[in-house]
Order: C-alpha cells, then sequence, then structure tokens
C-alpha cells in the first residue's frame, strides 16, 4: 500500500501533522498565517490594555485583565503551533519587531472611551470569531487545535464587550454617546478585518485548496454583518452604512463600499498607532532581555551544578 | 538572543483521568515550566495535576515508518470482541 | 474599635498592589510572564473587592466596593508606601512581591483563625493566592541575583530601593485583627533566607518615616488614583 501523500490527505479531510511530509509552499503559507495570527493577539493586547488602569469598575477591571490576559495566551497557543513547522519563537517574534511579519490591522486604531474596550469585545472579536470558527477545521492538525482552544476561550470576549456596550447604551445620555461614538469608529476597520474583497485576494484560492481557508473573505464579511445588524438593534445603537438595509431577494444584509484604500494605508504603516504599538511591543521585548538572559544563565549553572554533584 | 527552550504540557483534568497533551510552551528550566504551564494551560479549573516534558526528550515515531509501525495490526481482528460470535440468550460474556 | 479602618488598609494594599501589577500585562520579558503577572494581579485585585465590599458592610453606610475604590482621597487610602510607588523594572517588582507576598502570607494565615468569621473567610481563601505569589517572586529573585553580572547587580539594586518600605508592614494599625508586629520575625526570615540563597545580600538601607497607614502618601499615589477613579469620577452616579 503507498504512503499517504499530502494530496490524498487534503482530499480526504484528513489532517496534516508535524512531522508529515508537505509541500514547502503550504508549510511557508502556514508559518505566515499562524505568525501573523499570533502577533495580531499580542499586539491586540495594546489597545484594551490601554483601559485596565482607568476600568470605571472593579467588576469590569478584573474581566478586562482576563480578557488581556487570554490574548497573551492565545499569542502563546499559536506560536507554539507555528514552531511545529520548524521556526522558534524568538524568530518570529524579530520578524514581528523588524516589520517583515505583519498583525491585524485593527489594532493600528486607537482606544480613546472606555466604550471602545465594548466595540472591540463585541464587533473586533465578533470578527474574529467568524473569521477563527472555521479554523478550527484547518488541515494542519496544531493550528487547528490552537484554535480550538482559542475559539472556547474567546467566547466570553464578546459577550463582555456586548455587555458593556449594552450598559452605557442603555445609561446616560453621555454613556450612550460615548458608546455611539465607539461603535462609529470600529465599524468600518471590522469590516476590513475579513481582507481584501475575493476578486483582489490572490492567496485565497490556494489557501482554499488546501484547506487551511474554508471559506472566502465576502462570505465571512456578510456572515459577520448578518449577525451583527440584529444585535446592533439590541443595543439600541445604529451601524454608520447608510446603505445598510435587508435585501429580500437574497436574504442577506446589503451594506455599503469598504474603503479598502485605508487597509492598504494602514497595513503601509500609515494607520493611527502603528509606531506606537510597535515601540511598545520592541521596547517591552528589550527591557525584558536581561530578565530572560539572567533565567537562561541560571539554568546552565543549575544544570552544571547538578552535573558536579552527581 | 536566547530563546528559552521549549516544553510540552501534560494535564490531568480530574482524578481517575490520564494526563492529556494540551500545548507548549518555553520556560528556561523544569521549575517555571510547570509554574508556567500553571498560569498559562489551567486558568480555567482545566486541571488537577501537571506535567512538563522537554519538547527536546519526547522521541517520536517517524511519518515515514507508519505503515511498517501500525498496519500489521490491521489483520489481527481476533484481538476485539466484536470477532467472535455469541449465540443468542448468552449474557455477561 | 471598628475593624473598618483595618480592613480598609488591608483591601488598599491589595487593590494598589493589582493596579501596578496590571501594568506588566503587555510588558512582561516573556509572553509566559505576561500570563503569570496577570494571575497575580487579578488574585490581588480579588482579595481588594472582597475586603472593599467587607469594609462597606461593616460600615453600614451602604458604600459598595466601587464607593470605596473609586470616590476616596487619597489621604483616605491606608495602604503601605512599599505598594504605591511606580515600577516599570522587573527587579524592583519581583524585590517587591518577595516582601509583600511574605508579608501578605503571614498576614492571611494568621487571619485565617482570627475572631471575624468574614475576614477569616478571605484570608483562607487569599492565603493559598499569596503562597503563589511568593513562590513566584522566589523564584525570580533566585533566577536574577545568581543569573547574570548584570541581573544580580540589578536585583540587589531593586532590593536595596525597596528594602527602606519594608518597615511599614509591621507598624500599629487601628483596629488590627493581628498586631502587625507579631508577623515581624517571620516575614524577614522568609525574605532574607530567600536573598542569601540568591547570593544577594540582604540591605541595610535604614526605613523610610512611612504614613500609610494613617492617610499620609508619597506623590505617586494621588497620581495612580487620577488614573485610576477618573472615568468614574466624570459620570457621577452611573452603571458600568
Amino acid at each position: 500500500m503507498p504512503e499517504v501523500t499530502f494530496d490524498q490527505l487534503l482530499a480526504d479531510d484528513g489532517r496534516v501533522e508535524p512531522r508529515d511530509e508537505m509541500p514547502d509552499a503550504y508549510r511557508r503559507t502556514l508559518i505566515r498565517q499562524i505568525a501573523q495570527h499570533a502577533h495580531s493577539e499580542i499586539i491586540g493586547m495594546q489597545p484594551e490594555g490601554n483601559w485596565i488602569s482607568r476600568a470605571p469598575s472593579l467588576r469590569r477591571k478584573a474581566i478586562l485583565m482576563a480578557k488581556v490576559q487570554d490574548e497573551a495566551g492565545h499569542g502563546l497557543y499559536l506560536y507554539a503551533a507555528a514552531e511545529t513547522l520548524g521556526v522558534d519563537r524568538a524568530d518570529l517574534l524579530d520578524q514581528l519587531h523588524t516589520g517583515r511579519q505583519k498583525y491585524s490591522s485593527i489594532f493600528n486604531y486607537p482606544t480613546l472611551s472606555w466604550a471602545d474596550v465594548g466595540a472591540i469585545g463585541w464587533l473586533v472579536d465578533g470578527a474574529a470569531i467568524v473569521n477563527q470558527v472555521p479554523l478550527c477545521r484547518c488541515s494542519y492538525g496544531p493550528y487547528a487545535r490552537a484554535m480550538v482552544r482559542v475559539c472556547k476561550e474567546e467566547s466570553f470576549h464578546q459577550r463582555q464587550g456586548f455587555e458593556i456596550l449594552h450598559t452605557l447604551a442603555h445609561g446616560s445620555p453621555a454613556q450612550h454617546a460615548m458608546a455611539q461614538d465607539a461603535v462609529d469608529r470600529y465599524w468600518w476597520p471590522s469590516l476590513m478585518m475579513f481582507g481584501p474583497p475575493d476578486d483582489d485576494s490572490p492567496n485565497s484560492a490556494r489557501s482554499m485548496a488546501w484547506g487551511i481557508k474554508r471559506f472566502s473573505n465576502d462570505e465571512l464579511r456578510q456572515r459577520f454583518v448578518d449577525m451583527t445588524v440584529p444585535q446592533a438593534e439590541v443595543l439600541g445603537l445604529t451601524l454608520p452604512d447608510p446603505e445598510l438595509r435587508w435585501d429580500e431577494e437574497r436574504g442577506h444584509y446589503a451594506f455599503g463600499t469598504v474603503d479598502f484604500s485605508e487597509l492598504q494605508e494602514v497595513i503601509a504603516g500609515n494607520g493611527p498607532c502603528n509606531r506606537d504599538r510597535m515601540a511598545h511591543r520592541v521596547g517591552a521585548h528589550e527591557d525584558g532581555a536581561w530578565v530572560r538572559d539572567a533565567a537562561t544563565a541560571y539554568a546552565l549553572k543549575q544544570a552544571a551544578r547538578t552535573e558536579g554533584a552527581a | 538572543m536566547t530563546q528559552w527552550p521549549l516544553w510540552e504540557v501534560f494535564v490531568r483534568s480530574r482524578r481517575g483521568l490520564s494526563h492529556v497533551h494540551v500545548g507548549s510552551l518555553h520556560a528556561p528550566d523544569a521549575e517555571l515550566a510547570l509554574r508556567n504551564a500553571r498560569d498559562v494551560y489551567t486558568r480555567r479549573q482545566e486541571g488537577v495535576s501537571l506535567w512538563v516534558v522537554p519538547s527536546a526528550e519526547i522521541v517520536a515515531s517517524d511519518p515515514g515508518e507508519r505503515e511498517a509501525f501500525f498496519d500489521p495490526a490491521d489483520d489481527k481482528v481476533y484481538r476485539h470482541p466484536t470477532f467472535y460470535s455469541v449465540p443468542d440468550g448468552v449474557e455477561h460474556l | 474599635m471598628s475593624l473598618v479602618p483595618y480592613v480598609l488598609a488591608l483591601a488598599d494594599d491589595a487593590l494598589v498592589s493589582a493596579q501596578r501589577t496590571a501594568w506588566w500585562i503587555s510588558r512582561a520579558p516573556e509572553l509566559e510572564e505576561d500570563l503569570a503577572l496577570a494571575n497575580i494581579g487579578l488574585d490581588q485585585l480579588g482579595q481588594a473587592r472582597s475586603l472593599l465590599s467587607y469594609a462597606g458592610a461593616v460600615e453600614g453606610a451602604g458604600r459598595t466596593e466601587d464607593d470605596l475604590a473609586y470616590l476616596r482621597d487619597d489621604r483616605d487610602f491606608r495602604n503601605v508606601w512599599l505598594v504605591e510607588r511606580p515600577q516599570t523594572d522587573f527587579g524592583v517588582t519581583m524585590a517587591r512581591l518577595l516582601v509583600f507576598s511574605s508579608w501578605q502570607c503571614e498576614l492571611y494565615a494568621a487571619l485565617a483563625s482570627c475572631g471575624d468569621p468574614t475576614v477569616s473567610a478571605i484570608a483562607a481563601k487569599a492565603v493559598k493566592e499569596v503562597a503563589y505569589h511568593r513562590d513566584h517572586a522566589r523564584l525570580w529573585t533566585l533566577r536574577l541575583g545568581d543569573g547574570t553580572e548584570e541581573s544580580h547587580q540589578r536585583m540587589q539594586a531593586a532590593l536595596d530601593a525597596e528594602w527602606p518600605y519594608v518597615e511599614e508592614l509591621f507598624e500599629p494599625v487601628d483596629g488590627a485583627l493581628v498586631d502587625p508586629a507579631s508577623l515581624r520575625t517571620a516575614v524577614l526570615d522568609r525574605v532574607q533566607s530567600v536573598v542569601q540563597d540568591a547570593t544577594l545580600a540582604v540591605p541595610t538601607t535604614a526605613p523610610v518615616v512611612g504614613g500609610g497607614r494613617r492617610g499620609l502618601h508619597t506623590e505617586h499615589l494621588g497620581h495612580l488614583l487620577a488614573d485610576m477613579q477618573h472615568l468614574h469620577r466624570s459620570h457621577p452616579g452611573v452603571t458600568w
């Protein structure tokens, strides 16, 4: 019986595991995608982390700390998944710090008010979940398993965001205005999280064939809009799109055109917070070098001491 | 640039069950690996016991030898209870 | 004597610590440590919330945990100086955590069998948490003290910088359920043995004249509270 080939595995909807043979391009694509996903999680700690010290109640503070902590965990799971493909976390971080690998552009927008924490939970995490749920069935086993864990933990993130906005929207006029302003600013960037339109997404077809991607960008974007519009009604908040309406014929919400030129600008490094996010991240990494080195040195000394004693 | 070694983490979710692999992490040594495992992988009451093993210490079978390793078991159906027919009416067998 | 000042003192220690610890989330030396410090901060915040709620209940004026956290000025806070000063150096954070958690460990262990059932229950839960914090601080003090030459120097400098604030932990507090002075020997023994194991010297820096328990603070606390309280205070009486 012949060795099960990569193509057969994919055809049977099987899972590729780390030590299996796989095409170089598949490996490279996965490393790039998983690393970018991991980078997004850890850069994503910053916009919400910005409000931990100022959270308006101790309950909210605890929830937010736990949520930002989860994002560190998600980054960690994803780096570990990438490492099964033969790269080191340190190298991936280096690529992030030197700008050779990207992270999700959504995190280059500022959190200007407390309501932004709610909008990130509801819209950004909501969009992330729509993107991520299909990844739990990704053809690469370690990535799929990491995503199962991420999705399980993520489920509280969206709810807490919705709860924040619901409370604000039903609170004082100033709170309502804060919530509406946050949704106005985060709506379009959230739609951009699904990537360029299908006819302008050159690598999508190959990723679909490889079972890394299960649905097209536009399909997922539509799914997100369909999910979110009725939730906005419950919140009592409007979405900043005059063209948004129910399309009876298609059975979906129709929505306006996303300004992808803005996305291109943010990806190019010209978003409102690109420089701040990188400076924060690189600063933390450099400030921690002496600590990492110390732990390594101590471990070597301890090993030598144990050996000497034996 | 020094990178702490990689460790594999196994969690016993409750007493009576085996430790199951849940993921990996980086740590400079065994003591911190165990504590990092607690902080990373048991934040939601996932476990009552932890193992950490240096990833480099895992000995794995080779996918290229999968057939030689695992296929010979395919035809030993007599190892499974369903291989045997039991007359109607016989219980506790 | 009312329990309120004492419970508030312990609550404020935990709350201000949590506020400082949380700063590390997204800034730790390695991702694993982001998670560890977030866990420690969450434990401290949880202790603060329990103690603040109880202080409010004993006081009987209807003040909630948030009223007490957000609507008191720095002169009404009762935390020690050890926890309120800025800390952006990992060595300082670990030195402070070693002292603070060693003290909390002895304190909560003693309070777990005190006469007040609520404080006793809070302490019995918290003592498990702070034992883990103490262990975390111990492991890092060993690694930084006995790691590289640079880390040894930085950890020694961190300890020297924190040491003047240690004695305040043992000063008398109104309404104390456990005499602070009675914890001194056990705490110092524990800290000193870790410091020595880490090849570091026990500092000889003299204690500063504190005053946190009487509501006299460093200039830093006002800034910490301004940051922590401003949003809550900008919208009086609303729900979050």
